[in-house]
């Protein structure tokens, strides 16, 4: 029983070995947490909708080792993200620069927040100023 | 009144933004690239063993082809290649990408060579420079060296006409 739980155990957990980048790991921890950042946060443009940490299309690899040697070279996250931008639009970005044409993304979630938090507030004033049912027959 | 139109009027607009995008491929991205100077390599040449092949020597308005051996879109378009580089219209220079030299090498001897040269790009290096990320890509570049067009995917004359034509003619090459 117990062996069985061990089993089901590594076999829930064994999905993590399914990983795409097989090359090997920075030396620098803290330049390997900053290569599996932007991995993330960078969008396969030859299979939208996955990043290319989530791809092995060859696409995906190609940028992932543009990447390494980027970090390698003691580029900045946004030098980096900016090299891709340059090449492949604002679209490679699954976190999208707050600039020029991608602004919209930012302000429209906000000013709809706002517009329907207005509402909400009109809404319950009126409600409140509304009598309550029955008030009347209760007040003897 | 306004209460009562107000979701109305607000659906319609909702129905008019999303239809905007119907028409939309988002496999289709825009380039950065268009109106920038072409990015520049250098790189061994597919056919001639030893000698480069570069923007440098580029001539002109150029025709740049991202292409490969394993692209299904890249022998759809090999036949009207064939025609344009016969036309004499407008010098074409490959990039093979991503691809198995003694493949590329095989794929021109069977299927004819429309290239003045083929770039060999192995690893992609140049391919990311220049925003590939799907072959085939064909790119227009004017005689200053811009990217003036690109185009996503295989090319026939219909599409020669309709997107590159217009560019020529105002770069003053008449066909």
């Amino acid at each position: 029983m117990r062996l069985m739980t061990a089993v089901m155990a590594l076999i829930l957990f064994s999905t993590s070995a399914y990983a795409i980048d097989t090359e090997e790991a920075f030396d620098d921890p803290e330049l390997q947490a900053r290569y599996e950042k932007i991995i993330d946060e960078v969008r396969c443009l030859k299979c939208q909708n996955q990043t290319i940490k989530d791809s092995n299309a060859f696409l995906a690899s190609d940028l992932r080792r543009e990447i390494r040697r980027m970090l390698e070279e003691g580029m900045t996250d946004a030098e980096i993200y900016g090299f891709l931008v340059d090449r492949y639009g604002d679209f490679a970005l699954y976190n999208p620069r707050a600039s020029g044409k991608t602004l919209v993304l930012w302000i429209v979630p906000a000013v709809l927040l706002l517009l329907g938090g207005l509402a909400l507030a009109n809404i319950v004033r009126r409600r409140v100023a509304m009598p309550i049912d029955g008030d009347e027959g209760d007040t003897n | 009144m306004w209460k009562y139109f107000a979701p109305l009027v607000i659906f319609g607009l909702l129905v008019l933004l999303l239809m905007s995008g119907l028409g939309k491929d988002p496999s289709r991205l825009p380039s950065p690239l268009i109106e920038k100077p072409a990015p520049q390599f250098d790189l061994p040449s597919l056919t001639r063993p030893g000698e480069t092949l570069g923007t440098a020597d580029f001539d002109g308005v150029a025709l740049v082809n991202v292409w490969a051996t394993w692209c299904v879109g890249c022998r759809q378009e090999h036949g009207f290649l064939m025609e344009l580089a016969e036309s004499g219209a407008i010098p074409i220079y490959g990039l093979n990408w991503r691809d198995d030299r003694t493949e590329a090498l095989r794929f021109l001897d069977t299927l004819g060579d429309p290239y003045v040269d083929s770039a060999y790009d192995g690893d992609g290096r140049v391919g990311i420079d220049w925003g590939v990320y799907g072959a085939p890509e064909t790119f227009l570049i004017g005689k200053d060296g811009t990217v003036l067009y690109k185009h996503l995917g295989p090319l026939n004359w219909p599409l020669w006409q309709e997107f590159f034509v217009p560019h020529l003619e105002s770069e003053g090459v008449t066909q």
